[in-house]
């Protein structure tokens, strides 16, 4: 096993008596593409300022390439950071703003230049060298910024939300850049975003973030699959898992899932997949995402009839409203499917992909 | 036929409105020049024609011998040197001290603003209040303190002064400016490897146009119309020229040469006045900074 | 070099820190504790007890100016405050030379009181100035000695600070004016609402923390006038134009009384203090929001 190019380790963060980052555990390895991801005020943001070394930790280690770092000044440990707003110095042209950090540091001129040239080829920014960030758009602002970044050819690649400021379009269009460099680069990045979509399209490792704790860490698959709880489970995949609260009960084959389904009625499935340690009967909160409850297609698949509340046409797929277990649950249909709000239809529920929660702890059972 | 005459009276009454408006408003701007304009006049008469003549008349025969005498002339108290040697002494005072204390400001707002440290808005809170308070508390000690540095009555004594109390302000100024520049600015540079004074030189100053003509003229200003500060700390060859024009014109000697108070009085507005009218924009934007909200 | 680098905000800070700590809150309380001694000429520091302020309450010439401050502070702040809101809302009304006219109303502050004082002292002048013209143009009988009259002169003081503090109440308020979010002023028109409706009902209103400010600024410039004063009318006839900063003055270089001029400023300090302090109060905290 190759040594990890960052390892945070029992990292804890306090500003003055609030716990902001509890026990914080986390390595990747080079060429990693790491992110945190969370809703706001998880500490995402604090924890990858701490690894910059902008923020001061309270305890624990982090290791950047096998040095210690807590410490060590920002400029000291080999890293380079990309900012939400971009950060371009406002009043120096776009080749200097690139050049000033090895400036700062007495880098040869000859040898500013020759970065200089590589970056701005890199990331065709070449026309833009002499012209100030207020003349830019916010594309061209972001390439700069991330050719700052490149210049430094550092261990360590940190991404502050970089996206967050772009319109919806250049946002999918960025993002792919990004995945780009990171192949073509090889490079190893930590990246801070709230949106899950661009944590499951470009992550190799996802850091699940609330409150200052880490929930799960794992593949994009893992953390879409088997989420380790329900804030995970809900957070991640959009539109979300639905999360229906059900009874359990063995039985001889496999275990038998109730649902409620107003007006009394009990919709029971069976899951002949999970394990029967969930044991006897008992209240549990079922995951299943949208996808899993779809148009029956003739599989042996469990098929129940549900009203139909809300219809809404996304253009590749369908998406059904309906009630269970006292909560709406999304359905993703295929999208000729033929239904008006207040109808009936037959939706089937596949329970190989399950998860199963405990109401209270909301930790994953299965 | 009806429509289009009330149409046309309704035109009428807002064309009389307008008018109004506009008679209001020049009414107005007599009231604010009336004086200006009776500095001018007054200083261009003779003594003879002031006596006799109309406040506001324009003088019969326009004569400038009162400005001679204003500027080297006039007395002072026991010398009779004019307005001269007090108008560089305002020059030596107010030049240093707004540079000195502008420059603290900036950097006391840059360390305020962007390098927040515990009690660091205490700190900002106890400068502001400075600001405020009625000079009157610190005249004795100062007079005391400024005598056991052995710079009382001096030049260097009013600068020294006119710096510690100008803190407040210069500081509020620049503290307010900085503040709008973003906190990831510096966290990039940090990451480049700048440090604190890099930081500083490299990417405020260059920003820093705006606030500092905002700052040197609001300063130069308070510095240059003072008065308090001039006639408490200074002596007879040290005072600012608002002591000076004080004493021209309350003096108790001989007779009261007026056209030679007003043409005093307008040198000594002359700097200000004009870097009022040349800058006015900057100097508005000094006096509404930190009053409106938002 | 590190631990410099890591400290330099800090050290660069104490410099100022340090002389406001000293020059500011070490003289307030100096000059408080002398108010609390028998000082004449030279201070003494033995603690005497509350006397300098029994003097100074039984003062007559104190009374004088404490009451001159009442008049003075309560007709310079309102009708500043009414012409500058008059002026800023004509201003308001899409003035052509709305730039030039701006700065004729502003120019005075630009000037020292001094300045100020002397050219109103001569304006008022009983005898050659105002008197003389509006007697020339007929009115024989009219009288305006206002400056050289005990019970009137404090109203020339008020005549001279509005003509020079007006414009900056103007500005404040024009500012204050203009910030008015526009959709709000377009909704109302549409409603039907009439002009002097909307400055009513709906501008007005929403000024009031510009009114605030004014009202903060001219109060400190009331409370701290002293140039305008010795220049106008050097605080007479006799001491009837005093204001507290004029007998402090008196007090501390012409009189020999130090404990009399500490008790006496240690008062204006409270005023203001009392004034400013919620004020700051508030402003610094809705600011870290």
């Amino acid at each position: 096993m190759s040594k990890p190019i960052l390892s945070i380790e029992n990292l804890y963060k306090n500003y003055g008596a609030t716990e902001v980052l509890k026990d914080i555990n986390v390595a990747i390895q080079p060429g990693d593409f790491l992110v945190l991801v969370g809703p706001s005020g998880c500490g995402k943001s604090t924890l990858l300022n701490c690894i910059a070394g902008l923020e001061e930790v309270t305890a624990g280690a982090i290791n950047i390439g096998a040095r210690n770092m807590v410490g060590v000044p920002p400029k000291d440990r080999d890293i380079a950071m990309v900012f939400q707003s971009y950060a371009l110095y406002p009043t120096m042209t776009v080749g200097k703003n690139i050049t000033f950090g090895m400036k700062v540091r007495k880098v040869d001129a000859e040898v500013q230049a020759r970065k200089l040239a590589e970056v701005s080829k890199l990331l065709q920014i070449e026309p833009l060298l002499n012209r100030k960030p207020g003349q830019l758009s916010g594309g061209q602002r972001q390439r700069v910024a991330m050719g700052r970044a490149l210049v430094r050819d550092p261990q360590l690649f940190l991404f502050d939300e970089p996206l967050s400021n772009l319109d919806a379009k250049l946002r999918v269009e960025m993002r792919t850049e990004i995945k780009q460099l990171h192949t073509n680069l090889n490079a190893s990045i930590v990246y801070v975003t709230h949106d899950q979509i661009e944590a499951m399209t470009l992550a190799t490792q996802i850091v699940v973030m609330k409150d200052g704790i880490v929930q799960q860490i794992g593949t994009p698959a893992e953390i879409y699959n088997t989420p380790a709880n329900m804030f995970v489970a809900d957070f991640m995949g959009s539109p979300s898992m639905n999360l229906i609260p059900a009874q359990v009960e063995s039985s001889d084959n496999g275990m038998q899932v109730h649902l409620e389904r107003g007006s009394g009625e009990r919709l029971t499935l069976r899951d002949t997949g999970t394990l029967q340690e969930l044991g006897s009967a008992r209240e549990v909160l079922i995951g299943l995402r949208p996808e899993n409850i779809t148009n029956p297609n003739g599989d042996a698949a469990q098929i129940a009839h549900c009203h139909v509340d809300v219809v809404e046409p996304a253009g590749s797929d369908t998406f059904i409203s309906t009630k269970l277990g006292g909560k709406s649950i999304t359905a993703r249909m295929r999208a000729d499917t033929k239904v008006t709000a207040g109808e009936g239809i037959d939706l089937a529920f596949d329970l190989s992909k399950a998860s199963y929660f405990d109401p209270a702890s909301g930790a994953r059972l299965n | 036929m009806t429509d289009t005459s009330t149409q046309r009276t309704g035109d009428f009454k807002n064309a009389l409105l307008r008018a109004g408006l506009y008679a209001m408003l020049i009414l107005f701007a007599l009231y604010y020049l009336m004086p200006l304009f009776v500095m001018l006049v007054t200083s261009l008469k003779s003594l003879d024609e002031i006596r006799t003549g109309s406040l506001l008349g324009l003088p019969r025969d326009v004569d400038f011998s009162a400005w001679g005498k204003a500027w080297s002339g006039a007395c002072t108290g026991v010398q009779c040197e004019g307005l001269r040697p007090y108008f560089w002494n305002s020059v030596l005072i107010a030049v240093p001290a707004v540079l000195i204390s502008t420059f603290l400001g900036a950097m006391n707002g840059y360390v305020i603003s962007q390098w927040h440290f515990k009690g660091s808005n205490m700190i900002f809170a106890l400068l502001l209040f400075g600001c405020f308070i009625p000079f009157q508390v610190i005249l004795l000690p100062m007079a005391i303190m400024l005598g056991k540095m052995k710079i009382a009555g001096t030049i260097s004594g009013l600068i020294f002064v006119h710096v510690i109390y100008g803190l407040g302000f210069t500081t509020l100024f620049f503290r307010n400016y900085y503040i709008t520049i973003p906190v990831e600015l510096v966290k990039a540079a940090k990451v480049d490897g700048a440090g604190f004074f890099r930081i500083f030189w490299s990417i405020f100053v260059p920003l820093s146009a705006p606030i500092v003509v905002v700052t040197v003229i609001w300063q130069f200003t308070q510095i240059w119309n003072d008065f308090l500060f001039g006639v408490s700390f200074s002596q007879a060859g040290t005072q600012p020229i608002t002591v000076a024009l004080n004493n021209i014109v309350n003096s108790t000697t001989g007779v009261k040469e007026y056209n030679v108070d007003m043409a005093a009085a307008i040198i000594a507005a002359l700097p200000t006045l004009l870097v009022y009218v040349v800058a006015g924009k900057y100097f508005i934007r000094g006096l509404t900074a930190g009053s409106v909200k938002g | 070099m590190e631990w410099l680098q890591r400290h330099m905000p800090k050290m660069v800070l104490a410099p100022s820190f340090f002389a406001v700590l000293l020059f500011v809150y070490g003289f307030i309380a100096w000059t408080a504790y002398v108010s609390f001694t028998r000082s004449r000429l030279l201070p003494k520091y033995e603690i005497e007890g509350v006397i300098q302020y029994e003097r100074l309450f039984e003062s007559p010439r104190w009374e004088v100016a404490i009451t001159n401050l009442a008049i003075f502070g309560i007709l310079f702040i309102g009708i500043a405050m009414i012409l500058g809101l008059l002026l800023a809302i004509l201003l308001d009304q899409k003035i052509r030379t709305e730039g030039a006219l701006r700065t004729i109303y502003l120019y005075p502050m630009a000037l020292s009181f001094i300045v100020t004082g002397t050219a109103w002292k001569w304006i008022l002048n009983p005898g050659l100035g105002i008197e003389a013209v509006v007697k020339d143009m007929g009115w024989e009988s009219f009288e305006f000695d206002w400056l050289t009259d005990p019970d009137m002169a404090i109203y020339t003081v008020v005549i001279a600070g509005v003509w020079q503090s007006s414009g900056f109440v103007m500005a404040l308020f024009l500012a204050g004016l203009r910030s008015v979010d526009e959709e709000i002023i377009r909704a109302a028109m549409v409603d039907g609402v009439s002009t002097a409706r909307i400055y009513r009902s709906i501008i007005i209103p929403s000024m009031a923390p510009i009114f605030m400010s004014a009202l903060i600024v001219l109060s400190h410039l009331a409370i701290k006038s002293f140039d305008l004063v010795i220049a106008l009318t050097g605080g007479g006839p006799g001491y009837a134009t005093d204001l507290p900063a004029t007998y402090m003055y008196a007090m501390a270089f012409s009189r020999g009384d130090l404990g009399q001029a500490a008790s006496s400023a240690t008062v204006m300090m409270m005023v203001v203090v009392a004034i400013i302090v919620p004020y700051l109060y508030s402003e610094l905290r809705t600011r870290r929001d």
